[in-house]
């Protein structure tokens, strides 16, 4: 007897099939990967610095460090999470549950590979952007409940510089969709299986990229947690597990931003020899790396400098690289 | 730079707003309290408050004898102690009309110019930290650690020294000492480069050091501004080479200065005037005389009734020991002019204007030490 005749498990079959089972199997696989992903750059982030300095980086817990970080998330748990008495409290208490939630949610519609995705969204695009802006609303309910002169100067330099950042990564964004005709990620990769878009667009790209590191407040636009001048910036209140979300979500953030730029520039799971999945790790994780690189080289940009950079080259060059791919694009 | 706010503005109150910079922030080197008044972003007025690790040194020298002063010194400014250790001397020194074996005076110089290039490396690299450059501190980090390693072997210790005496100094050099030294040199030649590359080409770093808290000529010298501050501002003043003491007359070095007067000016101070220390070293080893390493003092001194005033270079600027004595074996008044209290108050001149970022980018290029400006 064939065992597909069974009719429940035609039912089950059904069931595992459907939207919802893979919507619900998909979400937990990334809060069970997410964490753990964040846990492997913050190490792979600290024998980055390490190298570049110098010396060895964590070496203590486990061979090379790398239980290192593991440690210290049970160490962030163990901690009490002080709420200051001036708080805002309500505020102070969502801020940090607000600012990992998009984070998760970037991750449905990326493409891995042609099997590995959770949902291929029609707005997909459209989805990470709305998601990722509600980040900047957290960092300002954080900086702001914190009744911190420091963390409220951060917060408003984040809102400040994530509305400045956000345009040309947009427009940038844009010629490449204007060139697919399409907001969904799947199908942005599969338009790239000859050629990549970042030979077809190499200053979009080089906007992209310079916009999602400002954007996801990496250095050198890391103003909104500039150490040096304002302490920690807007979690410089947060203690324990609530800052370690901050951190949670910064980190997602960043693999976010690379993913995209994997997507959008680098062909996805394009590649030859290695299955497609490695492929997008590889070119997603050296982008993360180059970040990391640019981090632990560069000084960190003055406010003034950093708002002109985007209004008065960033954005009149994405517009102008639109303008002249919509000319190209309408005349061939 | 922007021109401050007028204060007739009615909006004024609501917006400015005062912010403790310190006395516990990341990059105030140690407890440094600026209050500084802001409007948003743009600096409005900065007061620095002083006087949070004030120790009573020279209240102290009143209550001991001459030699029991001598670790003093190198705690006032920690990061040259082994400058202020060779100045204490030579103030006492002269009082009593102590004659120093040359020798002696070649091995401290030897040893006070590693110590000034291992406080220029803090001053440097800790001001491209104000910056958020964070890397260029830990390699001058590394650098500086293989002073402390040499320094560490003829005098015992690796930041306050006491290795000068009354009349000579401790310990002899040793051969591990001599190689190491020439070691370093070869190997600090080499780094320049790097240094050059990671930080001096860097556009960001000279976008945030260029025209960035300008110190004009006639403000440096009206506030009594010395050292790589001064010389930053165009004025050749060194008191090496003005008012030569030590064995410095011996030594052929030059004296780097730059007209800007901004920060990037003073930070290429600092680093050129590290390769003129590393000059100088190179011709006190080739042409260390033999002898004695310590002339024959008492066991105690007793200087003789009067007064002496006697002049240094520190890695911060211009020194000075003033010691008045009764005849007896304990010190009636030791005021020290220290010069990072002169360069301090500079900030309240130049920072108005600048955003919140630059005064902590200005304060990291003048390049204070709290204890020495407390005592």
């Amino acid at each position: 007897m064939n065992i597909t005749q069974l009719p429940y498990l035609k039912d089950i079959y059904a069931f595992l099939g459907s939207d919802v089972t893979a919507g619900i199997v998909g979400l937990l696989i990334i809060a069970a990967i997410v964490p753990l992903n964040v846990a492997f750059l913050v190490l792979v982030e600290r024998k980055v610095a390490g190298h570049i300095q110098l010396r060895p980086g964590p070496m203590e817990v486990g061979p090379h460090g790398i239980l290192q970080t593991l440690i210290d998330a049970v160490k962030l748990l163990g901690k009490e999470m002080v709420t200051p008495q001036s708080t805002d409290k309500l505020i102070f208490f969502l801020a940090p549950i607000i600012v990992v939630a998009p984070a998760f949610v970037g991750f449905v519609p990326i493409p891995f590979s042609p099997m590995m995705q959770i949902k291929d969204v029609n707005v997909g695009i459209l989805l990470i952007f709305a998601f990722s802006s509600i980040s900047v609303i957290s960092i300002l309910m954080a900086g702001w409940s914190s009744n911190n002169k420091y963390s409220l100067i951060g917060a408003v330099r984040s809102v400040a510089q994530n509305v400045a950042y956000e345009i040309p990564l947009l427009l940038a964004t844009m010629s490449i969709l204007i060139m697919t005709n399409t907001f969904k990620m799947g199908e942005i990769v599969q338009a790239q299986s000859s050629v990549w878009f970042i030979f077809y667009q190499p200053i979009a790209a080089i906007i992209f990229f310079i916009a999602t590191t400002a954007e996801t407040n990496r250095a050198p636009f890391d103003l909104v947690e500039a150490e040096s001048e304002l302490v920690s910036g807007f979690h410089t209140e947060y203690t324990g597990m609530r800052f370690s979300l901050f951190f949670l979500a910064e980190y997602t953030n960043m693999v976010i931003a690379a993913a995209m730029f994997t997507v959008l520039f680098l062909g996805g799971w394009h590649g030859p020899l290695f299955p497609g999945m490695i492929w997008f790790l590889i070119k997603t994780y050296f982008l993360i790396f180059v970040v990391m690189w640019a981090r632990w080289t560069y000084p960190r940009i003055r406010f003034d400098q950093l708002m002109n950079f985007a209004w008065k080259v960033l954005i009149p060059f994405s517009l102008v690289n639109l303008l002249i791919t919509a000319i190209v694009l309408k005349v061939l | 730079m922007l021109n401050p706010k007028t204060i007739d503005d009615t909006s004024i109150d609501q917006r400015v707003y005062t912010l403790n910079l310190g006395p516990q922030h990341p990059s105030t080197h140690g407890v440094m309290h600026l209050l500084v008044t802001l409007d948003g972003e743009v600096v409005l007025k900065v007061e620095p408050v002083i006087g949070y690790s004030h120790r009573g040194h020279e209240k102290m020298a009143e209550n001991r004898t001459y030699e029991q002063f001598l670790p003093n010194p190198a705690r006032m400014d920690y990061l040259s102690g082994m400058i202020f250790n060779h100045g204490y001397c030579m103030a006492v020194e002269k009082l009593c009309g102590i004659e120093v074996p040359r020798r002696a005076e070649y091995i401290r110089v030897i040893t006070s110019e590693l110590n000034r290039i291992a406080s220029h490396f803090i001053g440097a690299m800790d001001y491209a930290m104000g910056l958020g450059a964070i890397t260029p501190f830990l390699w001058g980090w590394d650098d500086r650690e293989h002073i402390l390693d040499l320094l560490e072997g003829i005098t015992g210790s690796r930041l306050t020294y006491s290795y000068g005496r009354f009349g000579g100094v401790r310990n002899d050099i040793t051969k591990e000492f001599y190689d190491g030294t020439r070691r370093f040199i070869d190997r600090l030649r080499g780094r320049f480069w790097d240094y050059e590359n990671l930080i001096n080409q860097n556009i960001i770093f000279i976008k945030r050091s260029k025209d960035v808290g300008v110190i004009t000529k006639d403000v440096a010298l009206d506030y009594g501004v010395t050292g790589p501050t001064l010389r930053g501002s165009g004025v050749n003043y060194d008191v090496r080479k003005m008012e030569p003491y030590s064995a410095y007359p011996e030594f052929n070095f030059d004296i780097p200065t730059r007209e800007e007067g901004d920060c990037l000016a003073r930070y290429q101070v600092r680093m050129a005037e590290m390769e003129q220390s590393l000059n100088i070293i190179e011709q006190a080893l080739d042409h260390l005389p033999p002898g004695p390493i310590r002339a024959k003092v008492p066991r105690l001194v007793t200087p003789p009734k009067g007064d002496c005033y006697c002049a240094f270079e520190s890695a911060r600027g211009a020194v000075g020991f003033y010691i008045a004595s009764d005849g007896s074996r304990i010190p009636y008044r030791i005021k020290v002019r220290a010069p990072s209290f002169s360069n301090l108050f500079v900030l309240t001149e130049i920072c108005p204007g600048h955003f919140l970022a630059d005064v902590i980018a200005i304060f990291g290029s003048i390049d204070v030490t709290v204890p020495e400006i407390d005592r």
